[in-house]
Parts: structure tokens; sequence; C-alpha cells
């Protein structure tokens, strides 16, 4: 196989997150972004525990990607950790969001002032 | 080509497309679906890679509870049901940086792997990946329990409105 392809497809998966956070406007849809965007990088972790324990068969072997050096397997630990991390992220992230919109009836990140605080609408 | 490239570039572009309709459809609802075709089609991109235990976990955690807890949040935020109009930011920071960043790192992927090709992943079992966390990773799996509890703890406490309030001037 040729790994090329899961990289590109996750750097353009990166990009497409980038954008999406830089873009949106409603919280929630950023949070989408987010998991777009670390959806890339564990498809990154992935490919790369494909890629560098294959005997890379046809290419100059760097140091640090000896066939043999790294155990199988890890990049898919690595993956499972992100993906738990990103679980704890959406949980923390839906309850901050769901708290704002409690206190403000509105989901728009630009409404969020960064500044002091302001009247406190009871809860 | 192999049946694996094919299978990897039919999921890929799967998944690039549906994460493309994530970030540009104008309704909320429609988003978080797109989102689950794109998870899904990672979970397929892992599956033919050889991580078959991150594949399983993906849909069952992704798709089964994240994307579960985000179309909640949708629901509970009362979001239009139609097409909304003022989701998006003007485009052109947005479309400079992420296209930038996108381009920049996919040529920089291509330019490092080139089309060279490599020996078929193996499939990883649910085994070896056991023998690696309780092994050689032991210590940050624990870590990782530890800072689920605390974000459990944090999200109750940042949902329960009575806890931490400041008391009202007119009681």
């Amino acid at each position: 196989m040729h790994v090329v392809i899961p990289y590109v497809v996750a750097a353009l998966l990166f990009g497409l997150g980038v954008y999406g956070v830089l873009r949106r406007r409603n919280a929630i849809l950023v949070l989408m972004a987010v998991e777009l965007m670390l959806n890339a990088v564990n498809l990154i972790l992935v490919t790369a525990d494909v890629s560098l324990r294959s005997a890379l068969t046809g290419v100059a072997v760097e140091s640090w990607a000896r066939p043999g050096a790294a155990v199988p397997g890890t990049g898919g630990v690595l993956a499972l950790f992100v993906i738990v991390l990103a679980a704890a992220e959406v949980g923390v992230g839906l309850a901050i969001v769901l708290q704002f919109y409690r206190m403000r009836k509105a989901v728009v990140v630009d409404d969020v002032r960064l500044d002091g605080d302001e009247e406190r609408v009871a809860g | 080509m192999t049946v694996a490239d094919v299978l990897l570039l039919a999921l890929g572009t799967v998944a690039v497309g549906s994460g493309a309709l994530v970030v540009t459809s104008a309704h909320l609802v429609r988003s978080g679906l797109y989102l689950v075709v794109s998870l899904g089609a990672i979970a397929g991109l892992y599956l033919v890679l050889g991580a078959e235990l991150v594949a399983w976990v993906q849909v069952l955690v992704y798709v089964g509870a994240v994307v579960v807890l985000l179309l909640f949040a949708v629901m509970l935020t009362r979001a239009p049901i139609g097409p909304s109009a003022d989701l998006d930011r003007p485009a052109l920071p947005a479309v400079l940086i992420g296209g930038g960043l996108g381009a920049g790192l996919a040529v920089l992927f291509a330019d490092a792997f080139r089309w060279v090709r490599y020996p078929e992943a193996d499939p990883g079992t649910a085994e070896r990946v056991g023998e690696q966390i309780f092994g050689a990773w032991v210590l940050p799996f624990e870590v990782i329990s530890i800072l689920l509890l605390s974000a459990l703890v944090g999200a109750i406490v940042l949902s329960r409105p009575d806890v931490g309030a400041r008391p009202t001037p007119e009681a």
C-alpha cells in the first residue's frame, strides 16, 4: 500500500478543521471542527505506525526509523489515548456551551466577553 | 495500485468530502450527520491500515457517543431545523489559513513519503494492543483514567447551577 494516501487525507482533514474553527460562529460547530482536527492527528498516528515499522524498502533508513526498534502497535495505543482525551474534551466543552446558553440564550462565540464580569443572569 | 490503495483512496475521498460538508453546511443537524459519515470513513481507513481495535473504538466512542452528544447539544440549544444564515464569519482569513495549512501539510507529506510502496499492514489484534497498554504504557493509562474522572467531575460542577453560584444580593 502507498502510505502517502492516508497522510495526505489527514493533512486535508486537518486543514478543513482549522478552516471550520476559524469560520464558524456557532460553538457546537466549532467543536465539530475540532473533532475533525483530532481525527486527522489520529489518522497520522495510525499511519505512522504502519509506515515506520515496515521495512522501509527503497528508502534510506533514518536513525529514528530502524525496523525493529519501534514496537508495533504504539501508534494505535497513542490513537486510543487521543480518542479518550477527545471524549473528555467534548464532555467538558458541551457542559460549558450549555451553561453559556443557559445564561445568555446564545451559542455564538463572538458574543463571549473576555474582559471583566458583566451583570450575571440568574441561571 | 493494489486493493488496499483503492480502498484507501475511496475512503479518504469520502472522509475529506463529508468533512468539507461538515464545515460548510448551513444546517446544524446536517453538519453533525456529515460528521458521522466522515468519522465512519476514517474508521474504515483504520481497518485498512491494520489498526482493528482503534477502528472499533472509533465507531463506539466517536460515532456512538461523541456525535450523539453533539446532536444532543444542538437540540438542547434550540437550534433551528432549517438553514441558518448567521453561522459563518467572513471567509477570507479562514480560507487563507485553513487552506494554506492543509495544502502545505499535504505537500510536505507527499514530498516526504513519495509514491513508495510499503508492505501491507498485518492486522493488529486486541491482544497485542492490550500487551502494549498494560506493558509500556501503563503509567499514561492510569493518568488518563484520573483525567477522565476529573473531566467528569468538572462537567457535573459546570452544569449544576447550585454549585459555586454567587449568592444573589436580594435573596
